[in-house]
């Protein structure tokens, strides 16, 4: 016996059924009734009911990727605020290794970051790390804040929200799963940005709003509506709705992150005067309207700047990579330093691969929830075991890469030289990022995705026995 | 303590320097104000105003006493204010905050210096009864600007508060319920806050405008005369001599769009 | 001021001094979602009572002394404007909005499912623009409708009304006029889907039998209020028509 139907408005304690249905997400079970515990949107698979909520407060989950400002420094650790009832800490480790420094010479209060959430544990204390593609300061840019429950609806279906905006305001956009969001791109477009988030806030819970922000869009920056072509972008209601959970996001950014580094990576080209001149005009004009800020922190001096003062970036960086050498000691230096440039072409040559890999897979995996309502529910809990173990996985790397002594010796020291791109300025991150790397080997293993990947999983250990034995 | 993100807080100096704000509107644009006098049947006199998003409700409450013995002709004004935690996530409850008490003293002092009302009608017997009215300010929804959100609020409740007419018959002091007299108010005043942020001085400040204000001016000008009435400064950074004659010219231009809303 | 006559007598229940009859709620108007910066809020009149309601959390806790490990705790804070009775009320907390603040807490509690949000505080705020008898239940039901406009999980949404006893019948809903000349009063609120009860006092002289019935009474009144906070409810979110 059934109440309700699919999208349905319910409210807390509304009967939704009744016998033979199990209670969701947003339920719960009580004499046999299936009632919502939320104000928000009836999702329905099969015999399980679920509500979405409309509103709700940002719940900190282990992988999540959030954006957090800094509101406190202490002795060893950064506190962040996440949007969240639970406050963030950044171990200090987290960015120079063991060494305790000045904290706030790198990260101050205000300071805006994107974050992946480490840990979670039982006192709900929020551990972060900096460890991922594109993490670290914002240099720049707006933050807009949406409920957390509506960030699906930002991204829209395998990012169909997300990327026409992008295309249309030419702006950088990152999203946090907290909910808060980071633009940044010409001053006009980035306010244009901000009211189409607020707007897409508002009107979340309707029906056919990618084809009206896109129309208003292409009003507000062209003149005029889009051609008719814009059919692919069909919209269904509950697509936005159907994954509190994005797993989709996090697909997202991950290809936001890509998307960033391909960036920086021609940024870094840029060194070597190998440049692409669409991608120059761009950094310019973010340069001129920038100006103002140069002098304010030298030490922050965006990316962009680097043609302007090759020197001075190279001066940098040696200056912060000296700081770390004296911290390592027991190690042959010049070893690790080759070593680690080894790791970073290999992942360099790689990455774009895996990327493009996961991108598919990930697309994938969003068909398959989508077309899941048809679809028995034990495939459901299938895929959710599935998730669970690659988590697992991810936690044993981990464990492996602490226990051995060497390893650590790597990681810090990679973790250093990330904490030095930081120095410099923002989304600078130099592949140095194992574990986030090494997580997606152990997904591509497990899923015998391609022998390229099971070799760059075997390849891990070996390069940092090197390292460290000499 | 709520934290300003700094790159929200460049980003609103960049624009303010460029000549823009977040929001769209012009440096001595006001957003939208609504009006809604006599919302509360057992207040005498009441209002609650909407500027942009920030919400107040004034209520105004009279009794009868002693008057002060410097001043024994004239009644008694008494501005207060709470700001509901209701309001904002960082109000807490509590005894006033030191910002209560200064929003309620510089709307007080805009009311008072303005003369508006006039309170030597409101004396009853000269050194023994004269009408106390007391304001009540209540923030309910803060969004930036609550100083000249106040002020109309409290100007819309005084032009709709209605006092039982008094009289000493006998020594004894005769209520008439039935014969309402209106409130005496005989001016009115506008309040225009500005914010100075990075070079620019801008009218209404919006809440993020607000947070990251290196000063803030606010300008008190009569309906007559265009006197200036009173005048507040707040923020940690110094204001130029122009700075302050160019606020006070604006608020001067720009008083007659407060009024509209009072007709 | 006008005087109202009113005839009331055991013949005839149908008329009261408002001229409701005897099972009668007041006028009735709720909304939700009234503030910007509130995680929820709602606004309800009932009869003469105007009242906000707002919510703020889950959020960390800052007072320490109250955190619970295994699930969120909430505050509530029962305030009455200076200007919302008819001799001016001192700003402040008064023994009376204490008590209130805690017999509140005490029925929204049951209706709440924290256990997601452990060692967080939900922050209630009722505010009492204008009074006229029965702002408790009034208090209660725009707390309840700003709860579940915040997201928070909740078993069912708590809605208060009372019933009470004039000229010797059992009458629902109150007036101030009623509430201070009648003989009885009986304040409940209730979680509807159940019926339980999460907030009961009385005061003024009842038989059992009149308990009984005014208990009765005053929960058919809530189930009708329950109505109203549903559709204010959904009415936020009714973009489309």
């Amino acid at each position: 016996m059934i109440y309700v139907k699919e999208k349905d408005l319910v409210v807390p304690g509304e009967i939704l059924a009744e016998d033979d249905y199990y209670a969701g997400r947003g339920t719960f079970q009580e004499n046999g009734k299936v009632c919502s515990n939320l104000l928000g949107l009836v999702s329905l698979r099969n015999k399980k009911i679920s509500v979405i909520p409309l509103k709700s407060k940002y719940l900190p989950k282990k992988g999540d990727v959030v954006i957090g400002k800094i509101d406190d420094v202490r002795f060893s650790m950064w506190g962040v605020d996440i949007n969240s009832p639970y406050p963030g800490i950044l171990p200090a480790s987290e960015v120079f290794g063991r060494d305790k420094k000045d904290l706030s010479r790198v990260f101050d209060i205000g300071d805006v970051l994107f974050l992946r959430i480490v840990d979670v544990d039982e006192v709900k204390k929020v551990k972060l790390g900096l460890k991922g593609r594109g993490m670290g300061k914002f240099k720049g840019g707006i933050i807009v804040d949406i409920a957390p429950t509506k960030v699906p609806r930002l991204i829209g279906k395998k990012g169909s929200m997300i990327n026409m905006i992008k295309d249309k305001t030419g702006c950088k956009i990152v999203v946090g799963q907290n909910g808060l969001v980071w633009v940044k791109g010409k001053q006009e477009m980035e306010q244009i940005v901000k009211d189409t988030i607020k707007l897409i806030e508002k009107e979340a819970h309707t029906s056919g709003l990618t084809d009206r922000i896109k129309n208003r869009l292409c009003l507000l920056i062209d003149g005029e509506l889009p051609e008719e072509e814009n059919e692919e972008i069909e919209e269904n209601f509950d697509d936005a709705f159907k994954k509190p959970e994005l797993q989709d996001f996090r697909e997202e950014a991950e290809r936001e992150l890509a998307d960033e580094k391909a960036q920086n990576e021609e940024d870094f080209d840029d060194l070597d005067e190998d440049i692409d001149e669409s991608e120059d005009d761009f950094d310019e004009d973010i340069d001129e309207s920038e100006d103002d800020f140069e002098d304010v922190d030298e030490s922050e001096d965006d990316f962009e700047d680097v043609d302007e003062s090759e020197d001075d970036f190279d001066e940098d960086i040696d200056e912060s990579e000296d700081d770390f050498e004296d911290e390592s000691e027991e190690d042959d230096e010049e070893d690790i330093d080759e070593s680690e440039e080894e790791i970073v072409e290999d992942e360099d040559e790689s990455d774009d691969e895996i990327i493009e890999e996961d991108e598919a897979e990930s697309e994938e995996e969003i068909v398959e929830d989508e077309d899941e309502s048809d679809e028995e529910i034990i495939e459901e809990d299938e895929a959710e075991s599935e998730e669970e173990i690659v988590e697992e996985d991810e936690a044993e790397s981990e464990d492996d890469a602490v226990d051995e002594e060497s390893e650590e010796a790597v990681d810090e020291e990679s973790e250093e030289s990330e904490s030095a791109d930081l120095e410099e300025g923002e989304e600078k991150p130099k592949e140095s990022k194992f574990l986030d790397t090494f997580k997606h080997i152990k997904e591509q293993e497990k899923k015998n995705k391609s022998p390229f990947d099971l070799s760059r999983g075997n390849r891990k250990s070996p390069t940092l026995n090197i390292s460290s034995n000499k | 303590m709520n934290v300003v993100p700094e790159i929200s807080k460049r980003s609103i100096v960049k624009l303010i320097n460029n000549g823009k704000r977040a929001d769209g509107r012009d440096f001595d644009q006001r957003r939208e104000i609504v009006v809604e006098p006599n919302i509360i049947t057992k207040a005498e006199g009441s209002a609650k105003v909407t500027l942009g998003d920030t919400q107040v409700i004034v209520g105004v409450k009279p009794s009868i006493g002693e008057p002060f013995a410097d001043t024994p002709d004239v009644g008694v004004l008494m501005t207060n204010c709470e700001m509901l935690p209701m309001a904002a996530p960082e109000f807490e409850p509590g005894p006033p905050s030191p910002e209560s008490i200064e929003l309620a003293r510089v709307v007080d002092r805009g009311i008072r210096e303005s003369e508006l009302v006039d309170l030597e009608k409101l004396c009853i017997e000269e050194g023994k009864k004269v009408w106390m009215l007391f304001i009540d300010l209540h923030v309910i929804d803060y969004d930036g600007n609550l100083f000249d959100c106040a002020n109309i609020a409290v100007m819309a409740a005084l032009l709709n508060t209605k006092l039982p007419t008094a009289s000493i018959v006998d020594d004894e002091l005769v209520l008439d319920e039935e014969n309402l007299m209106d409130l005496p108010v005989r001016d009115k005043v506008a309040l225009s806050t500005f914010v100075k942020i990075g070079n620019g001085m801008v009218l209404d400040p919006s809440l993020e405008e607000e947070e990251v204000l290196d000063a803030r001016l606010s300008v008190g000008v009569t309906q007559n005369n265009s006197y200036i009435s009173s005048m507040q400064k707040g923020g940690e950074v110094p204001l130029t001599r122009d700075e302050i004659l160019d606020a006070v010219h604006t608020a001067i231009a720009t008083k007659d769009e407060i009024f509209e809303y009072l007709e | 001021m006008i005087e109202e006559v009113f005839f009331i007598s055991s013949e005839n229940k149908q008329l009261r001094a408002d001229g409701r009859a005897y099972d009668e709620l007041r006028p009735i108007k709720i909304k939700a979602g009234v503030l910007k910066r509130a995680d929820g809020s709602a606004y309800v009149e009932v009869g003469g009572n105007k009242i906000l309601a707002s919510v703020y959390g889950p959020r960390e806790t800052y007072i320490r002394r109250l955190l619970k490990p295994n699930t969120g705790v909430i505050k509530v804070r029962y305030n009455m404007a200076p200007f919302s009775v008819d001799d001016r009320k001192r700003p402040g907390p008064d023994r009376r909005s204490n008590e209130i603040s805690k017999i509140a807490a005490d029925a929204l509690r049951p209706a709440l499912m924290l256990e997601s949000f452990p060692r967080s505080m939900v922050d209630i705020s009722i505010e009492i623009i204008e009074a006229e008898g029965g702002t408790r239940c009034a208090g209660i039901t725009a707390a309840a409708v700003a709860l579940a406009d915040a997201g928070i999980p909740m078993r069912d949404i708590p809605v208060g009304c009372a019933a009470g006893k004039m000229n010797g019948d059992i009458v629902l809903d109150l007036s101030e006029k009623e509430d201070k000349e009648g003989q009885a009063d009986v304040p409940i609120v209730i979680l509807p889907r159940t019926g339980e009860i999460t907030l009961l006092q009385a005061d003024g002289k009842l038989t059992e039998e009149e308990f009984e019935e005014a208990l009765d009474l005053a929960m058919e009144g809530c189930m009708r209020i329950s109505k109203i906070q549903e559709e204010a409810l959904k009415e936020r979110y009714n973009v489309n028509g």
